[in-house]
Order: C-alpha cells, then structure tokens, then sequence
C-alpha cells in the first residue's frame, strides 16, 4: 500500500506503482490543473511540488509528474496547483495576473507551481535562480517577458523574507495554512515501501527521466524495484581524496554539493546546461550512466574525470572504470542482476583544471548535438595527465585515449591543441541525424576542444585558433 | 483590463477539452495513421485488434454514411483513407474502445500491407511533376521585365524557410456526445466551429442543425487548429453517431505532431533591380510553396504570400508568381502570418543580397523604398502608410547611430564575439483575403437582473479575445466588467461563423457585438425616455447611471433594464457585421482586399559567439503602429509573444522529414522552441499612436499576426554577424538559422544537405 499525502489529502493507494503520478493526479484523482503537454519532461505542463523530509527538514522541490512513478511518492508531499491555491490568488497567481503573464493559460498551473516552489526553498532569492526554477516549463504564448516581469515582482515580495521560508510564505498568501502541519504528518508515515507484487521482470527504476519518456505504458504492468529513495544509494561524501556518491544522486544533488562546489568553480554553468530544474530533481547519475546515451550530459562530465563505478548483485560486489562501461551502442559492462551501487572520483588537486562544454539547438533544456569535457593535471605549464571525452560523436559516450594520451607531458600551444583536434577526429564516427549532420558534429567537436583551452588557458595565445579562414 | 480568464488561468481552474467531467459510459478513440507517406493500400487487416478485450468498433471509410470529404478550399481530402495514402500518418482508421489506454495498444494490433509509391517532400520536384493544388497565381503591377533593363543594379537568389510546429501546449482533441434526435454535441479544441459542423455535417449526412460544436477555449492555437481540429471532432462525432455513447480523443503530442501539418515551407527565387540610387524599381519573385499532401488552407495562405511580397515598401514593377505543391507531408497549413511572413522573408533576403553586394548597410536599401501613402500596393489597394513613421520613431528612439557604433567598437576589440544589428520593418493587411469571409455575428443578452450575456463567433486562444468582447460591450452600455461574461462559442447560439483568424477575429466580433449593444442601448433609452418623460435623444447611460442632458434621473442601469422587460421590450439582440468597403477581383488580382494595414520596424541586436556558432538575441526594439490600443496589456502580450514564435521559427524550430517523408523532429526533445532563457534579453516596444482606421475596432488595430514577423530581424541580424567575422561566408538565405547553419556558416563548411 503506497502512502502520501497529496495536497491536504492523506492518499492510500492499493494502484500499480508504476503509473505516472501524472496520471493519478488528473484520472484518479480529478485535478485537473496539472495540465498534459508532452509526456516527456520536456514542456513542465504538469509540473507538481514534492515535499520530503530531509535531514529533518521539510524541502520542497518541483518535478515533471509525467516523468514520476506513483511509487516515488512514498511518504511524501505532493502538491498540484490546487493545493497551492487559497483564498483568491496568492502572491504569485496575483503577479502572473497583473503582468499579463498567461495568455492561452494552459502551461500556467505548471510555471505558478515552480514558482511556488521556489518561494518555499531555501535558495538565495535573487531573480536568476527564480527565473532557473521555471527554465523546464515552455510557454507558447507569451514570449516570456511578461512572465520574467512577474517574476520580479515575486522576488521583490520575498526579499522580505525573516522567518522560516514555509511560515513566510504562509503569513504572506503565497501558500495555504495546511503546509505548516505537512512536516509532522509525513513524520508519521513510514518511509517505506516494498512491492508486494510479484511479476516478471522486476524492472530497476530510480528517477524515472528517462524510463518514462519511453515506456510509460508498459511500466504500468510491471513489478518495480525502486531505487530512487533507497537511503544506500544516495548521499556525496568525501572519502579521502575521493568523492563517493549513492547512485541515485540526482543532477541537483551535485548541483547543491558544498563538496562539489569547491572543487568545481564553474559547476553551476555546467549544471545549467543539462536538462531543467525540474528534471534535475529525479534524475540520477546512475540513470545517466546507465541509460547509455552517447550524449549523456554526467557520462560525459564523469568519463574525463574517470570515475569508478561500483556494481552489486545479491552476491557480489565489483568495481569497474566508467571508461570500461560502454560495450557497443546501450551494450554495457554490467550483468542483468547487477545495479550500480556507488561512483567514485577522484577530486581535483589544485593543480587541475576541468571544462564542460556543450552545444545544441537550444542552448538550455536539449540534448546535445555534441557535449565534451577536459580534465587535465598540471605539473606547471606541462599537462602531467589529461582526460578528454565528447559525446554524439559515435555509438558510445566516447573517452578520447588517443587524444588524452597525446597531451600527456607537453605544454599547451595552437600547435598542440591542432594536434589533438586532428587526433581525435579519427577516434570519432558521427553519424547525421537531427542533431546535426556528421560533418557538423566534426567541425563542432573541434570548436569544443578549441574552446577548452582557450577557456582554461587564458594566458595562453589561443586566438589564432579562431579565424575565418 | 487584465484578461478575464486570468484569474481561473492562474488556479488552474479554467476548462479546457481535457478537464471536461466525463459522461459514464464515455469511449476513447484513436487514429491509426499510414506508416508510410505515399502507396496504394494492398490490405487492412484489423481482426487482431477488433479481438482486444475492451475494443468497440474500429471506423474505416466504408463507415461514412455521409462523403469522405474534408477538404475545405478543393475537394481533395479524404477523412479516412480508401485506396491510397499520401503521407504519413494520414488516417486510415479510428478505434474506439473503452480506455485510451486500450485504443492505443489496439493501434499497434493492426496490419497494413501498403504498395509504396514514389515519395516526393521537396515543392519544387513536385512543381516539376507538375503536381500542383490549385492553379499558380501571378500578381503584376508595371512591367518587371522592362524595367529590369534600365536597372543600374541586379541581384537574383534563392530564399528558404522551413516550416513551423505550432506546438500549443494543449494538443488537438474533441469529445462528443449524443443527443436526443440523432443530434450530436461535440466539444472541439477549434478554432473554427463552424467549419468543424460544416465538414461533420457532410461526412455524417445530416444537417448542420443537427451538429452543436462548443468551444470555451483553446490552450492555443495559433493556425494550427483552424482546419485541422476538424478530423478529430469528426471521428469522435462519426463514432458516436454508429454507437449512440459518447466518444473522447485527445492525441498526444507524437500523434499530434505527426499527423498534424504545420506553417508551409517555401523555396522561392527572386531578382531585384535597383537604380544608382538605391530605389528598388524591379521585383520577381517565384514562390514554391510546400501544400503537403491536400489543399487545407494552402491556397489561401499561397494569396497572402502575394499580398505581402514586397512588405513595407514599394516597388513600381513587380511580378510576383507562386505555385502551391503537392508532396507527402501532411496537409500544412494556416499558422500566424500566414504566408505572409514567407513573402517577407524573400524580399528582405534580397535587399539583403543587393546590400552585400554593394556595400551599404541593408537598412539603407530599406529605408529609402519604404512605401508611402498615396502609393500602390501590387494588389492594387492604396496604401495608407505610418511606414515611415514607425522607421523614423524606431531609429531616433532607440538612438540607431549610437547602436551602430556601438556594435563596430565591439566587434573591433573582440575576436571570439560579433554583434550585429538589423532593421526590420513590416506591413500587414488586416481582413480575410477572402471577402467573404469578413462578417461575424454576436448575441448578446441583458438579463431582468442586469447582467450581461455574450456569445460571439470568436474563440478564445490566449489572444484574449474575450476580453475584448467585454471591453466593447461595458464601453457601449458603460457598465461595469464585472457584469458581462462571454460564453462559450456555441454554433447553436451563433451560426455561420468565419474562424478565430487572420488577426480579425476581435474586429468582425468586436464590431458585431458593438451593433448588438447599440441596438439594445437605444430600445432601453427609449425605455428610459418614457419613464423619466423627455426625449430619447438626451439619455445618455454613465457608469450605470441614467442622465438626460447632464442631470442625473432617478433611476440605474438595474432599474431600467428592469423596467424595459416589465414593458415588454426586448433585450436581446443578434448584431451582424460585414467589414465594408472591401473587395477583390480573382480575374485581374486587384482590389482593396484589406480593411487597413498595421506597420511597425523592429530593431534587432545580437551577440554570434563565434567559437561555438550559438548566439543571443540582446535586444529587440520596436516601435509598432497600434492604431489607439484597447487594451495596451493585452497587446503588449500579442507582440511580445508573436516576436518570439518568429525568432522561434527563425533560429532553433528545425522540421526535419527524412526522405521517405517520415517526421524526425516528432516530439518536444527533438523540436526546440524558445524557452526562458532564449527570448530577447532586452525587449521594448513602443506604441504609435495613430488614429486612421475606423474599421478597427475602437481604432485598436489587430495585433495576433503581425509581430511575428519582427522575428525575420533576428535571421538578419545573426547573418549580418556571420559576415562581420567572415566577410566570405557562403551562408544561404536558408531559415532557421540554427547553431548547424551558423557554426557552417561562420567557417564556410559545406552544408552536408
């Protein structure tokens, strides 16, 4: 029996766990402002808030409910617009209404609850992460200025904010009463959840992001063994001068690691350019690896990092490189019965430097036409070890040895990043598809390179690099 | 006035198809639509499905009671197919079964065994084929040919765009229900009722009187549900018709996209001559407009690629040709702008061809033929231009000299960035080409209690429409707002209507609901006359108070209305309205088809980095003729939003057909449009005030389409880019321009077609 509560509604439910919370909300349950748009995370019609107690406290966070499985609602919070709404509009709904910030109104549930949303965390409320909490939900109408008017105007509101996010938000009709007695009713419901039902194959599902978008039908039938909540697959540590993460560390995860904000200057521009916010909130780094895609965003980030991958079956447990992961296209190193249960890392010294870099048809919220990352170990001016991957350039994720190894013990020049280019040009076999053609994702991946030294080598003369001719 | 759905919008409680509470016993019903784009159908074997637990039935076209016939302009649309498919996804039959669920699992037990024929996608094989939809259509004004001869300058070239997903959010779907008499309700997501009844009438053999299609709003629309809504409506109502239950569909997004045409894709020739000077005194141009698979709203979108083929400027000798084709795509079709911005897009490529070539600024070359009133338009209609106005107002406002200046000291000091400005002015003719079809009608009701009731023929798609009906009718009986309410668009209550389209909808409306109100106005001021003893002609209504003269009477507007149904006076009216003055003659292409024109030039500014071929849109600045704006909220709104659908479809909306006619980009995560993080980072727009057009309603000039079309600046600009970091560059006038072309572009890749 699954056990939420949905709105100010305490839900048990005897449903198969693996139909869309989408569908539970709008065909179950009759609430139909969470709106239908695509099915596959990519619009943010049905975005919906879900609450859950973490570390002791009550965090809100906004997700795709197309891309949810009912089962990850297991003891927590899920809130739709009308559970957003009070007595006549709340400080959102009224801004979004005097802005003119909804026109047809059918994506408008979905931005007002992201916003709602972002009322609620804890985030530093500045403009740019309010605006970052509506970046997955599409509006074909307005243009969106009316809607980064209303914006600010929210944020203006919060500004101020001195108490306890929820009890502001509450004294301030951003959100109805019941939330303040949300943290305690989740308290008292159990944790956890085991499927009683047996039917084969026992499908492995974390986040879902990528599950759902192909399978939604399908995965309704089957028995589910829930990974995402599992408390041994979550959590970033520092181990040493390693970083071990659960597998079911999710974008957003890595995005509010202190850990991996250290170590990673840039990391929020990076983050920024994989998916949305809300698709950041499910979707794991395991599910990433896994899924196989040759342009997923962290197998890329983590090939030239060259982190481990610790598999478990019921009987054993066994290690292997990420760069030794990827067989042939979606053929993996790992064994049906086998999850991945950690990956590691090994954190950047000082002396490291690492870029990301990622080009598609919409500069946010798209798959890449080509991705790429560099991590190279400076001994001076002289790389000691450098790590070079790109994505969409063939059938796998691709780690480039060839071209990594060529920069091994050399310093940067035009001529040598010329060297790598022509390097990896033959570790690489695009094919055309709509992404780009082949000869485009050739002259692409060349700029990415191009575009990683000149990032991380500024006092370095690159720009002969970039001409016309 | 803040629009009148905002508030349920907001709380997520406004009613779209989708939310309508099913009736029990409801069905839900699925297309199965041609894998293939173009053969002969060999068999259709639907035992295995049939025999799924929880199918019903499953339509084919032996079902028809009526003609298996949809096609609006030319006859040439089967609903479901016979012998042949034309592209695919083209639907061949409908299931029906007791879940969605259930019907679409049912889709995947069919068999078809399709010979396939020749697949042709490209319009310009097709012309060669000789496969066209209508007869090509030449507008002609002076003689092109001869004066190309005392040209001082010649450019010719080849200008492209691809079409456009509308991609509303709330994809197509219709519910119907059966009534009493072998009567059919039917909730459509239409834009066009009547068409919608028109065409169900036909295929299911009954009368029109029969058939009540409710619409209370759309989740968009944009084009894309002003026909092809239709299909949908009729499969359910043809399903409900055979099995008396009611019958739901709504398609999701991969059918939509598939099954759906979209804004016609152009290929089109042109040749320009100007003098020493810069005038333009010579235009051709050849349009291949790709229809698809049928006619749809082809032809009529083909005429508007005509009208708006030298947009804002004039030019004493044109010959304008275009050639509506027929490949296997679906049916595209009516999407804001209309062909309009097709036409555009050429001309401005080929001032852009002649500015490269000679060295000056585009914007030169524009400026100097922009259209003035007193001339021509090669239609024959007399312009009326605030062209000038709006160039002059743009250039002075946002300071152009500076902006230039500004853009050359920058790409001067940086290597890795360019910027580039372009200028874009537009002109748009407001009316249905057709003439017809410019009449609308709107019942309006006064309740004893004084409230207000409003049914007009308009749908309301985000655009606000009904707002706007509102605003008309408080203004004519000066009462408050908050004492009307429109109601849905019902064919029952209004009838014959033309649909929500062609930027008109709010005029013909507006207009019809403004004779309703007046007509009402005076019965009751008669009434009023009576009571308070003077005569009809001093009474006047003001904020719900009646006065005679200047003095207030002892009496409100609740107490007259009153009063005027105690007297047996009626308060109701039906107003009708035919935009006047307008006409067109097919035979020799002239007339003044348009009620009025609306201008505007959008400056635009962008930032190409040039390493990575992405680029910003920095700034558009506007400054757009908004005749005496109703509701400016509302219309900042239409071109905000219509800017950035014309950037969409100008830089990251890439439709991609593979070459046996099968869509590739067929969902949200390979069909990019704008997201919040790619609109114009800054965004002004002022309003000229004008007041000339008195066929405008309230002289508030329409504003669904035109600013679309602002959006051509950004290819301009972002190509003006490409030239600053490599003047060589062999970047065709092929939109979108998107990161592939760019980046191509920049480094003179050949484009790997």
């Amino acid at each position: 029996m699954l056990h939420f509560i949905l709105n100010d509604k305490e839900i048990k439910t005897s449903l198969a766990p693996g139909i869309t919370l989408l569908d539970f909300i709008r065909y179950q349950n009759q609430l139909t402002g969470t709106k239908i748009g695509c099915r596959e995370g990519d619009c943010g019609a049905c975005s919906v808030l879900v609450g859950e107690i973490k570390d002791g406290n009550l965090i809100y966070h906004s997700v795709t409910s197309c891309l949810m499985a009912l089962g990850n609602a297991q003891g927590k919070h899920i809130v739709t617009i009308e559970g957003i709404n009070t007595s006549g509009l709340n400080a959102v709904q009224e801004a979004f209404a005097e802005e003119g910030a909804t026109q047809c109104g059918f994506c408008t549930p979905g931005f007002i609850v992201s916003l709602t949303g972002f009322c609620i965390t804890d985030k530093k409320l500045v403009y740019e992460n309010a605006i970052d909490a509506i970046n997955g939900n599409i509006c074909r109408c307005t243009g969106y200025k009316s809607i980064e008017r209303a914006t600010a105007i929210i944020v203006k509101k919060l500004t101020e904010r001195n108490a306890d996010p929820l009890q502001f938000a509450v004294d301030n009709n951003f959100i109805p009463h019941y939330f303040l007695g949300i943290k305690q009713r989740l308290t008292d419901i159990s944790d956890s959840y085991e499927s009683n039902i047996t039917l084969s194959p026992v499908k492995k599902l974390a986040g879902g992001t990528d599950l759902y978008v192909q399978q939604h039908e399908e995965l309704e039938d089957m028995d589910i063994n829930f990974l995402f909540d599992k408390e041994i697959l979550n959590g970033i540590t520092q181990e040493n001068n390693n970083c071990v993460m659960g597998a079911s560390v999710t974008a957003a995860d890595i995005a509010g690691s202190s850990l991996f904000q250290q170590y990673f200057k840039d990391l929020q521009n990076h983050i920024k350019l994989v998916s949305s916010t809300q698709i950041r909130n499910m979707a794991t780094l395991a599910g990433n690896f896994t899924n196989a895609s040759p342009i997923g965003d962290f197998t890329i980030f983590f090939l030239a990092l060259n982190a481990k991958l610790i598999l478990r079956n019921n009987s054993e447990v066994r290690a292997i490189a990420l760069r030794d992961f990827y067989k042939g296209y979606k053929v993996l190193a790992k064994e049906d019965d086998e999850i991945i249960e950690k990956i590691s890392f090994a954190l950047p010294a000082e002396n490291d430097l690492f870029s990301f870099e990622k080009v598609c048809k919409r500069s946010y919220l798209d798959i890449a036409s080509v991705n790429s990352a560099l991590h190279v170990k400076m001994d001076g001016a002289v790389i000691k070890e450098a790590g070079l991957s790109a994505g969409g350039v063939g059938p796998i994720p691709a780690f480039l040895i060839n071209s990594s190894k060529h920069l091994t013990g050399k310093s940067v020049s035009v001529k040598l990043v010329q060297e790598v280019i022509e390097i990896a040009q033959k570790e690489i076999a695009p094919i055309s598809d709509v992404r780009g053609t082949a000869v485009y994702k050739r002259l692409l991946l060349s700029q990415l390179i191009k575009a990683h030294f000149i990032k991380l080598f500024p006092s370095i003369p690159l720009e002969k690099m970039i001409s016309a001719s | 006035m803040k629009n009148i759905d905002s508030y349920t919008h907001v709380r997520g409680e406004s009613v779209y198809l989708d939310d309508i509470p099913l009736l029990s016993g409801t069905l839900f019903g699925a297309v199965y639509g041609s894998p293939v784009a173009h053969g002969k159908i060999r068999s259709l074997d639907l035992t295995d499905a049939i025999a799924m637990a929880g199918v019903v039935h499953i339509f084919t076209h032996k079902d028809i009671p009526g003609v298996n016939q949809i096609g609006g302009i030319v006859a040439d649309e089967p609903l479901l197919a016979e012998d042949e498919v034309h592209f695919n996804g083209m639907p061949v039959a409908f299931v029906v079964a007791t879940s969605a669920r259930i019907a679409q699992a049912a889709l995947h037990k069919i068999k078809i065994e399709v010979d396939e024929l020749t697949v042709v996608t490209d319009p310009r094989i097709a012309k060669e084929n000789g496969s066209l939809i209508v007869s090509p259509r030449t507008f002609k004004m002076g003689d092109a040919a001869q004066a190309f001869k005392n040209c001082a300058y010649i450019f010719e070239g080849v200008a492209e765009t691809n079409g456009q997903e509308h991609l509303y959010i709330e994809t197509q779907g219709a519910y119907a229900l059966p009534a009493e008499n072998n009567s059919i309700k039917v909730y459509s997501s239409t834009q066009g009722p009547t068409a919608v009844q028109r065409h169900m009438a036909a295929v299911l053999g009954i009368p029109m009187h029969r058939l009540e299609i409710d619409v209370t709003r759309l989740g968009g629309g944009f084009g894309g549900k002003e026909d092809q809504a239709t299909p949908w409506a009729i499969f359910c109502a043809l399903a409900t018709y055979h099995l008396h239950k009611p019958v739901k569909y709504c398609l999701n997004r991969m059918e939509d996209m598939r099954m759906t045409g979209k804004r016609n894709p152009y290929s089109s020739d042109f040749k320009i001559g100007l003098t020493e000077d810069y005038t333009i005194v010579a235009y051709e141009a050849t349009f291949y407009q790709n229809a698809g698979a049928a006619a749809d709203l082809s032809p009529a979108v083909l005429e508007r690629t005509l009208f708006h083929c030298t947009n804002s400027y004039f030019i004493a000798n044109v010959t304008a040709t275009a050639y509506s084709c027929r490949t296997n795509l679906p049916p595209n079709t009516a999407f804001r702008g209309f062909g309009g911005p097709q036409g555009m897009f050429v001309i401005e490529a080929a001032i852009a061809k002649a500015a490269e070539n000679l060295g000056v600024p585009a914007s030169v070359i524009q400026q100097k033929n922009l259209i003035k009133t007193g001339d021509e338009f090669p239609y024959g209609q007399i312009a009326a231009s605030e062209a000038a106005a709006c160039w002059g107002k743009a250039a002075s406002l946002y300071k152009l000299d500076r902006l230039t200046s500004k853009v050359e000291e920058f790409n001067t000091g940086n290597l890795f960035f360019k910027k580039a400005i372009s200028l874009m002015p537009i002109c748009f003719g407001i009316s249905f080409t057709k003439t017809l079809m410019n009449q609308a009608r709107a019942l309006v009701h006064v309740y004893m209690d004084g409230s207000v009731t409003i049914s007009t023929g308009a749908v309301e798609m985000g655009q606000g429409v009904n707002t706007k009906m509102v605003q008309v009718a408080a203004a004519v009986f000066s009462i408050a707002a908050s004492k009307i309410k429109v109601s849905s668009t019902n064919t029952y209550r209004v009838a014959n209507t033309s649909p929500s389209a062609a930027s008109a909808t709010a005029d013909l409306n507006g207009k019809a609901v403004e004779v309703a109100c007046l007509n009402i106005l005076n019965r009751i001021k008669t009434v009023a006359a009576e009571i308070v003893d003077r005569d009809a002609s001093v009474i006047e209504i003001k904020d719900e108070k009646v006065f005679a003269g200047n003095e207030t009477v002892p009496l409100n507007w609740n107490e007259l209305i009153l009063a005027a149904y105690l007297k047996r006076v009626s308060l109701s009216e039906h107003g009708h309205y035919a935009t006047p003055d307008i006409h067109f003659n097919y035979t020799t292409e002239k007339g003044h088809p348009f009620a009025y024109h609306v201008y505007g030039t959008a400056i635009t500014t962008v930032t190409v980095d040039c390493i990575r071929g992405t680029y910003e849109v920095d700034a558009v600045e506007l400054v757009h003729d908004f005749g005496n704006s109703m509701n400016k909220l509302i219309d900042r709104g239409q071109i905000e939003g219509g800017l950035v659908q014309g950037i969409g479809w100008m830089t990251m909306e890439e439709i991609v057909y593979d070459e046996k006619g099968r869509l590739r980009s067929n969902a949200l995560s390979t069909y990019k449009v704008p997201d919040i993080y790619s609109v114009p980072k800054i965004l002004d727009i002022h309003f000229l005030e004008t007041n000339n057009d008195s066929l405008a309603i309230f002289k508030s000039k329409a504003v669904g389409e035109p600013p679309l079309m602002y959006g051509i600046g950004t290819f301009f600009a972002l190509r003006n880019a490409i030239k600053a970091f490599n003047p060589h560059s062999n970047i065709e006038f092929s939109a979108p321009l998107t990161p592939e072309k760019m980046l191509m572009g920049l480094y003179n890749f050949e484009n790997a077609k």
